[in-house]
């Protein structure tokens, strides 16, 4: 099929829209309410084009191409048109953008800043909704930069299926909002971010807590701990103008020693303890008839997902903290005896892909006697923007190892950041202390992917384990659906709250797709290429820890320090 | 003068509600023919040059084919009985005083297509009407004319009613699907067209009131007598509402193509009290405002697009000299911020900046740069809006400023002049 | 229906009862907010949105969102009876601000409002599809009109 954009002649593909056949040109047109990763709205107008014979601006968004369709994507009627659009946006938008957290990154301004707004606004500045709702550990709302193009609710439903956030009112007045305005601490929003991820500008962000981390590097009485997470060493980068998928884990150890940080750990090493207390625990539920199907529950938004919408199944929870959960029980109740310090003289900061991480750190049960486990969660986003302000080029940084003794960990543990990489490490590591056989080929393929949900088979023994693998709220809620109706005969399952795990965090670099692939292969890549050990139960520092500790996995102080509860959060308003 | 009563031959001479009444007078004959001959149904239709009575005028007979020839397991039929243009009444006379009229349109629609299922989606406002238009269902169906194997044929057909919530958005076709499946009312961007993709991602015919009770009398009647009345491109009577400073408001029954001005002097009496006309406004709340030199216009599609009137769905406001037409725009404009829906940015923003520049103009403050900004945002509101009511809502102020342009400017500050 | 004040246990059980019936319809949302709405006191307040999305299994979200889109729908409470005074051009030309200012002046409250005894809500609404009878009026599901800002009194009296 020919089409014609600006005088160009171009095959396409039927079914594609005139914006994705601009694109193989090389034009970019312009966007709000459409994101890649989401049904086409047509909703925010700023992508109109002429097409010949139709009788107003069409979409380029939703408009498919036909045979000998003939597009203008720059004549002065589109132009106006376009800049109108523009003009109608911005004078219903609160444009404090120096004091706005999407300053430069806000799709908003780079479309006022490419259309050229040199002259004062022909419409009064009318702004929306009710003011700001700080009430969320993890995310701030700003109804008056909302400009209403509807990406955070596809979010927050279609991935998501929480349904938190919905459009309101009609006319002039719409906007996106939680039922009845209700702060987002009360309602049933799981911290997940993904509308954060979804907003096109800085209406909804993520909560900035860098100054406390400031706080505590500047104060010389605190021990700065830092332990980050899996994901952040193929997305730190990125966040800081560098290539999707791009590896910098050293220097991502040492920005953050220059940064100030006492010890940064990895939280790699507790990924491994988690497998080693989760597959024992899997072992256990396996052998004496425990609840079956277990879940993973290192995903804090699934952990409240499940507590808020189902209850009744906590039983299928693994009772196993987050690797965050577990360090920083590690860091308040074992190595600040280690050094000789108090808890409360510990700061421990974390480096996490995710938004929910920040409430997770915030659980009663990851915190004892008025302190807790976590002092502080930094974002990939909050790091950034912490190096930034610390004037580090973080290209030019050299490469550092990470603090013993909790420095080391595998390749199980580092593709845990994404999804189908939890149930893999426990996979590598169940199979062989089962069998007491060593596995031919670690590498569990058929669980890996960004296809939503996966399962497979495999002869652990005696015994065919089923195993199913999911990431996205909406798609574990079909699981839980299951598992309700009891038609969910597998043995074990991984959820990720975040499509594709958690480099689709909340906390990241504005996600797409092509983006989330590229750092799947990037974590991949270090679990195949960069570490001399993949299976969590080999990593020697395990080995190691538990014999100081002097237990095995799941046993007295082990099960004291890594092991939690859940509580039903079920809310009047589901 | 003297209506051309079709659709309205039978109003008030018959119990509406009763089966036994209709069918007394040939009623659900059309639908036996129907029944017995379902393949030349769409035929018809082309032959009659049937066009949409809802104010798009698009041709039934091609409207319809586009959802027989598109497979699917489920075709439904919609009603639209969601008269929201402020100043239109015809709906309701039908629904009020003909409404087996209707319902054997949409059976007979169902047969040609394919659909067994429909949807009559009533505007709360005539929620009045209701309980006899389900009264007259059931009894159509209690008849044998709808329901399972209507009128011993093979085809089953059922009808529900379903009650809006105040939104004239809701009459635009595809925010009437998405309130009939029980959403917000927000029109989908097209395409993908209903008669393709309509209710639940199925093929559907939606079409008006009005033009469903037209459907049984071209098959009685003949397209030769269906012909005989208004124009080549657009044959057959149509049910005309006449409101605002007229004598005589109301819904009135003529051929298409009777002049503006017979309908305001022979018909609606002329405005009360010997006032003079001042303006008219065509075509309903989103039609053009012309001035009364055009009277002698054709009321019909063709005629009023080349004049710059408006046909819309038959309806003639009329506005005397006592009015102000500012304060008639701003009206207007008005009632096109509130009914925005919301979603598309031109319409949500666009009204209500085009309703804070007219209120310049009515306190005396706009300047020059106001109507030419008011000007250029009509434009692109036209241009850029989702929907047919983002598109249409601007051009009541259009028209004004083309026709009544000193009214704005000699409301400018200091009486600045153009 | 007493006048409204309050939404009363046994009220939301009524609700609870007519929204159990479409379980899983989430097509019947809009006709049963409108049916909702007949038996607490025409309106759909946040309470009564809980339970509607409770027994429907319509998430909360999505009920008040629909709900806030129809101009016939309210989230505030309103009165047992709502007067709509059409504001459309037909009837805004032949005298409705004069009508709705009787109105106003009569009950004693502003467009938007209701009577501090819960019986009266005041608002405005567009075309009601009777333009031959303008200016025109509905209260609940009746139509009234041509008025004259004198027939106010007798008219809204009738209201018991």
């Amino acid at each position: 099929m020919k089409v014609t954009i600006n005088n160009q002649v171009i095959e396409v593909q039927e079914g594609m829209t005139i914006l994705e056949a601009a694109q193989q040109i090389g034009i970019k047109l312009p966007t709000l309410c459409h994101h890649p990763d989401q049904d086409v709205k047509a909703h925010c107008r700023v992508c109109v084009v002429e097409v010949e014979g139709q009788r107003v601006l069409q979409p380029a968004c939703s408009f498919r191409c036909f045979d000998g369709m003939v597009v203008h994507t720059n004549t002065e009627r589109v132009r106006k048109a376009r800049k109108m659009v523009l003009e109608l946006i911005l004078a219903h938008h609160n444009q404090d953008c120096l004091h706005c957290a999407r300053n430069q990154s806000c799709e908003l301004q780079t479309l006022a800043a490419h259309y050229g707004f040199n002259e004062e606004n022909r419409f009064p500045l009318r702004v929306r909704g009710e003011g700001i709702d700080m009430s969320s550990p993890s995310i701030v709302r700003d109804p008056s930069k909302c400009i209403a193009c509807g990406r955070c609710e596809w979010a927050c439903s279609q991935y998501q299926a929480v349904h938190v956030l919905s459009r309101k009112h009609r006319g002039f007045e719409t906007y996106f909002s939680t039922p009845f305005d209700m702060p987002f601490d009360e309602s049933i929003c799981v911290n997940c971010g993904q509308c954060v991820q979804a907003c096109p500008t800085g209406a909804l962000t993520i909560r900035d807590d860098t100054e406390e981390a400031w706080a505590a590097i500047n104060d010389p009485k605190k021990v700065v701990v830092a332990q980050v997470a899996p994901a952040v060493r193929v997305n730190i980068a990125e966040a800081l103008g560098e290539e999707s998928g791009t590896i910098s884990v050293g220097r991502l150890v040492t920005a953050l020693k220059m940064l100030g940080v006492d010890y940064v750990f990895d939280t790699d090493f507790t990924a491994d303890l988690t497998i080693m207390e989760e597959g024992t625990e899997l072992i256990e539920r396996l052998t004496n008839g425990g609840v079956l199907p277990m879940i993973t529950s290192c995903s804090p938004a699934w952990v409240k997902f499940c507590e808020t919408f189902y209850p009744e199944q906590l039983g299928h929870l693994s009772t196993a903290k987050s690797p965050q959960g577990m360090f920083g029980a590690i860091i308040k109740e074992w190595y600040s005896k280690k050094i000789g310090k108090t808890p409360q003289e510990m700061f421990s900061l974390s480096i996490m892909p995710c938004t929910a991480k920040k409430y997770e750190a915030k659980r009663p049960e990851l915190g004892r006697n008025n302190y807790q486990d976590v002092d502080c969660v930094l974002t990939v986003q909050e790091l950034a923007k912490m190096i930034k302000s610390a004037n580090i080029d973080f290209g030019a940084l050299p490469e550092s190892e990470f603090d013993k003794p909790f420095g080391l960990g595998s390749g199980a543990g580092v593709i845990f950041g994404a999804t189908g990489g939890v149930m893999e490490a426990a996979l590598r590591t169940v199979y062989e202390i089962v069998t007491g056989k060593d596995l031919e080929n670690i590498d569990f393929t058929m669980v890996r992917g960004l296809k939503g949900t996966r399962e497979a088979t495999i002869q652990v023994g005696d015994l065919p384990v089923k195993v199913c693998v999911t990431s996205g709220l909406a798609n574990a809620r079909k699981i839980m659906e299951l598992i309700k109706e009891g038609k969910a005969d597998y043995h074990f399952i991984e959820i990720m709250a975040c499509p594709g795990g958690c480099i689709g965090g909340g906390g990241n670099a504005y996600r797409n797709w092509a983006k989330i692939s590229a750092r799947r292969k990037a974590l991949y890549k270090i679990d195949a290429e960069k570490l001399p050990v993949r299976q969590s139960h080999k990593n020697p520092a395990i080995k190691e820890f538990y014999q100081d500790l002097g237990v095995k996995p799941g046993e007295g102080i082990a099960h004291k320090l890594f092991h939690t509860h859940y509580t039903d959060k079920s809310h009047v308003d589901i | 003068m003297k209506q051309t009563l079709k659709i309205l031959r039978y109003a008030d001479k018959i119990d509406p509600v009763s089966v036994k009444d209709y069918v007394k007078v040939g009623g659900y004959e059309a639908l036996r023919k129907a029944v017995e001959n379902p393949d030349k149904i769409i035929d018809t239709m082309k032959a009659s040059g049937l066009r949409g009575r809802g104010g798009a005028g698009f041709g039934v007979g091609q409207k319809w084919s586009f959802v027989k020839n598109t497979k699917a397991d489920v075709k439904y039929v919609v009603c639209n009985a969601d008269e929201g243009e402020p100043g239109t009444n015809k709906d309701r006379v039908i629904i009020e005083k003909v409404p087996h009229l209707m319902l054997e349109g949409m059976a007979i629609s169902g047969v040609a297509v394919g659909s067994t299922k429909a949807y009559i989606y009533l505007r709360a406002e005539y929620v009045y009407l209701r309980e006899n238009l389900e009264k007259a269902i059931a009894e159509a169906k209690a008849q044998g004319y709808l329901g399972k194997k209507i009128m011993g044929s093979k085809y089953d057909f059922d009808i529900e009613v379903r009650l809006g919530a105040g939104a004239y958005v809701c009459g635009e076709e595809t925010a009437m699907l998405e309130s009939i499946e029980g959403k917000r009312g927000e029109p989908r961007y097209k395409p993908p067209y209903p008669g393709v993709e309509g209710l639940w991602q199925k093929p559907t015919i939606i079409n008006n009131v009005e033009t469903f009770v037209n459907v049984p009398l071209i098959i009685t009647d003949g397209v030769e007598e269906f012909r005989k009345y208004g124009s080549k491109n657009n044959p057959g009577t149509k049910l005309y509402t006449l409101s605002g400073n007229i004598k005589n408001p109301g819904v009135y029954e003529f051929p298409i193509g009777i002049t503006i001005r017979e309908l305001f002097e022979k018909v609606g009496g002329g405005c009360p009290n010997g006032k003079k006309l001042k303006a008219i406004q065509t075509g309903g709340a989103s039609g053009n405002i012309i001035p009364p030199s055009l009277l002698d216009t054709p009321f019909d599609i063709d005629p009023c697009n080349a004049v710059g009137a408006t046909f819309g769905a038959g309806d003639l406001m009329f506005i005397d000299e006592d009015q102000d037409i500012i304060d008639v725009v701003e009206n207007l404009t008005e009632f096109f911020d509130e009914e925005s829906c919301g979603q598309c940015t031109p319409c949500r923003e666009g009204n209500r900046r085009l309703l804070e520049l007219i209120r310049k103009f009515k306190d005396g403050t706009a300047v020059l740069e106001d109507l030419e900004l008011m000007e250029e945002l009509s434009e692109v509101m036209c241009d850029t809006s989702l929907c047919g009511l983002g598109q249409a809502s601007a051009k009541p102020l259009q028209s004004v400023i083309r026709f009544f342009r000193p009214e704005f400017t000699k409301n400018m500050k200091g009486g600045h002049q153009s | 229906m007493n006048n409204c004040r309050r939404i009363d246990p046994e009220t939301l059980k009524q609700v609870a009862n007519l929204a159990a019936q479409y379980k899983g319809r989430e097509d019947m949302l809009v006709e049963v907010l409108g049916q909702v709405q007949k038996i607490a006191c025409n309106s759909v307040p946040e309470e009564v949105i809980s339970v509607i999305s409770k027994e429907m299994g319509i998430p909360k979200a999505k009920v008040y969102s629909v709900a806030t889109f129809y101009a016939f729908f309210s989230v505030q409470k309103r009165g047992k009876y709502v007067i709509r005074m059409c504001k459309s051009a037909p009837c805004h030309i032949k005298g409705a601000q004069e009508v709705l200012a009787a109105m106003e002046k009569f009950l004693g409250i502003k467009v938007g409002e209701t009577t501090y005894d819960g019986k009266f809500t005041l608002e405005t609404c567009e075309c009601l599809g009777i333009c031959d009878r303008s200016p025109a009026i509905m209260i609940n599901d009746e139509v009234f009109g041509p008025l004259k800002p004198e027939d106010i009194e007798d008219l809204i009296s009738k209201f018991e």
